[in-house]
């Protein structure tokens, strides 16, 4: 793809035409400045954009975030919708990991207040929550509990004493997501999960504790109990083994089902059936059902951090509490009402690598959360700022409700291991002051930030594009990595 | 018979060839294995037997390198010894393997992505990617 195949609608904002391909169905809308377009077209991200405009039923524009690079089949970073009941859904577009997302947690510790316990603090959030390739989690669920975890998500977590009713109402869908299927779910999946809840994995999966470093909307920060100086933590992870097993099932099963409907793709990472189809509905269900898992694995976790929290701070800091400020998956596929050229049409919005930001008085948010809109959480690449956005009148109109999700990845994972040593960006980031607990040197070196987009770049861009606007800068103090 | 890593952003990719299709099954597994960086304790002291169908040979591709995927994370188990047998859209593989001592990276999935087995004057070949 060249940039001269694109047509530039403003300083932020891209489209690719119908015309460049005969297979098109609408247009690809991109945001990003031209610096980061010209990182953008070094690989095959935009082909893959491309193929994604190819499914049925989409309405719209494909849409791309400034942090899309390649993936496999729909590109990282993208956003499809496609219209209910008729049009398709593709396990493809939402990934392997379902409902991949981050959760933040805040508090009113001062770091300079709590520097000298960071690395207990490390130590400890390293013991309880864990991490790693495979690694077995918190807790091991039987047949029965395990299906209540996937109908149910966090309200599971919240029966069971790891959830508060604070924490169920600040995560999207208050972290059950209706019209899970725990019988569409393979057995083998099944396996996968029951060992794993509570664990975060390996991969670019972390925990990592920040401080608030800039704020910019005194009022959404407030809001949300977001003060400068103060300690916040991240959690990055989705559904496990249990997730990829899900997509890894119906990625094959839809392998039948594009024959049988006759859809044509360029790609068979991209099948996908009708949602109104038994293939499209049985799938759904799954896929709701191991966005809950992810649900109730992000909310163990947070039960663990917090006891993490509680073991270093209570004996010397009487409000150690971490409250949770929101909940975001980034990918997953969503079943929402949106205005397309001036019409309300119920869709299903795939968004892989794509955070939700819904803009203020959408539907589902808590209260508080009405007069400001959704919170966006970014997470940067490892040692870089996090950033936390709101959601935008525009983000509904010009984006499903959808901004970037991170820093997006320039340099591949080979390539990071050549020009990057494990140990010595370990040493690096020590001496800035971040404790790294890494179960993984070579998978250390893979995440180092010179593999990544410039966060602030990609969060300046979104803002400008008018699709989220940020709320507070946060910089990392401690990163626990599998 | 060989494998090399084709350049990708956020995840692997591998092209692998072989003479004869069932070795270029053997040799695609291979080269997961290498990739993850998987070691185990010495020997092949486990046989496990591998059945499938599919409509073609990309399809139990991916079926025989995702149940290999399974046994990494769920019993810790790896295979480098395989006798694979495939007709029509059938595939057979008995494996030989061992635990697991150490993986470097873990493989969540086998795509389709741009798949595609090609006859070539040596033999065949293809490119995978992993989601990692």
């Amino acid at each position: 793809m060249n940039i001269e195949n694109l047509i530039q609608i403003s300083e932020t904002e891209w489209e690719i035409p119908t015309y460049i391909r005969p297979d098109m169905r609408v247009p690809v809308r991109l945001f990003a400045t031209r610096e980061l377009l010209e990182q953008i077209i070094n690989d095959k991200s935009l082909e893959q954009a491309v193929n994604a405009t190819t499914l049925p039923g989409l309405v719209g524009h494909v849409i791309v975030m400034p942090d899309i690079h390649q993936g496999y089949g729909f590109p990282i970073g993208g956003v499809a919708a496609t219209e209910y009941p008729h049009g398709v859904i593709s396990p493809g577009a939402i990934g392997y990991d379902i409902n991949c997302g981050v959760r933040l947690l805040a508090s009113n510790i001062d770091l300079e207040s709590a520097r000298v316990e960071m690395d207990t603090l490390a130590t400890l959030l390293n013991k309880y929550c864990p991490s790693g390739v495979g690694k077995a989690g918190a807790i091991k669920l039987n047949a029965k509990e395990l299906d209540h975890v996937l109908r149910d998500g966090s309200r599971w977590a919240f029966k069971n004493g790891y959830a508060s009713e604070a924490d169920l109402a600040r995560t999207e869908e208050a972290g059950s997501v209706e019209g899970a299927a725990p019988e569409r779910v393979s057995e083998r999946a099944k396996t996968r999960g029951r060992e794993q809840i509570g664990s975060l994995g390996a991969g670019n999966h972390f925990i990592e504790v920040d401080v608030v470093d800039q704020i910019f909307n005194e009022e959404a920060a407030n809001t949300m109990g977001l003060y400068q100086g103060c300690l916040t933590v991240q959690i990055h992870c989705g559904s496990r083994g249990l997730g990829h097993q899900v997509c890894t099932d119906y990625v094959q099963q839809f392998q039948n089902a594009v024959h049988k409907y006759g859809i044509v793709l360029p790609d068979r990472e991209l099948v996908c059936a009708p949602m109104d189809s038994p293939e499209g509905r049985a799938y759904m269900g799954a896929m709701r059902a191991a966005a809950n898992f992810a649900f109730a694995n992000r909310q163990l976790l947070a039960h663990s951090a917090r006891r993490a929290f509680e073991e270093t701070f209570a004996p010397r800091i009487r409000n150690w509490h971490l409250h949770q400020v929101y909940d975001i998956a980034h990918n997953m596929g969503k079943l929402e009402t949106h205005e397309v050229n001036g019409k309300k049409v119920k869709v299903c919005v795939h968004r892989k690598g794509a955070t939700r930001a819904f803009g203020p008085g959408s539907p589902g948010l808590p209260p508080e959360y009405k007069k400001i809109g959704q919170p966006v959480i970014i997470p940067g690449s490892m040692g870089t700022a996090s950033w936390v956005l709101v959601g935008t009148e525009e983000s509904m109109t010009r984006s499903f409700g959808s901004s970037c999700h991170g820093a997006g990845r320039v340099m591949s994972r080979s390539q990071a291991k050549k020009e990057v040593r494990g140990d010595e960006l370990r040493k690096e980031l020590e001496k800035r002051g971040i404790k790294i607990r890494a179960g993984s040197l070579p998978g250390l070196a893979e995440e180092a930030p010179s593999a990544y987009k410039d966060v602030d770049r990609v969060v300046e861009t979104v803002s400008e594009a008018g699709i989220a606007k940020k709320v507070a800068r946060l910089k990392p103090v401690v990163v626990i990595k599998g | 018979m060989g494998f090399e890593e084709i350049s990708h952003t956020a995840d692997w990719s591998v092209r692998v060839w072989a003479q004869d299709l069932p070795s270029l099954f053997a040799e695609s597994a291979r080269a997961m294995n290498s990739l993850a960086g998987t070691v185990t304790v010495k020997g092949r002291s486990l046989k496990r037997t591998f059945e499938s169908e599919a409509p073609d040979a990309e399809g139990l591709l991916v079926a025989f390198l995702s149940e290999l995927v399974y046994y990494q994370e769920q019993e810790n188990l790896a295979f480098d010894g395989f006798e694979v047998r495939i007709e029509s859209q059938r595939l057979k593989v008995e494996m030989e393997g061992a635990q697991i001592t150490s993986v470097d990276k873990a493989i969540k999935a086998v795509t389709y992505h741009n798949l595609k087995i090609e006859k070539t004057n040596e033999g065949f070949e293809t490119t995978i990617v992993f989601d990692v």
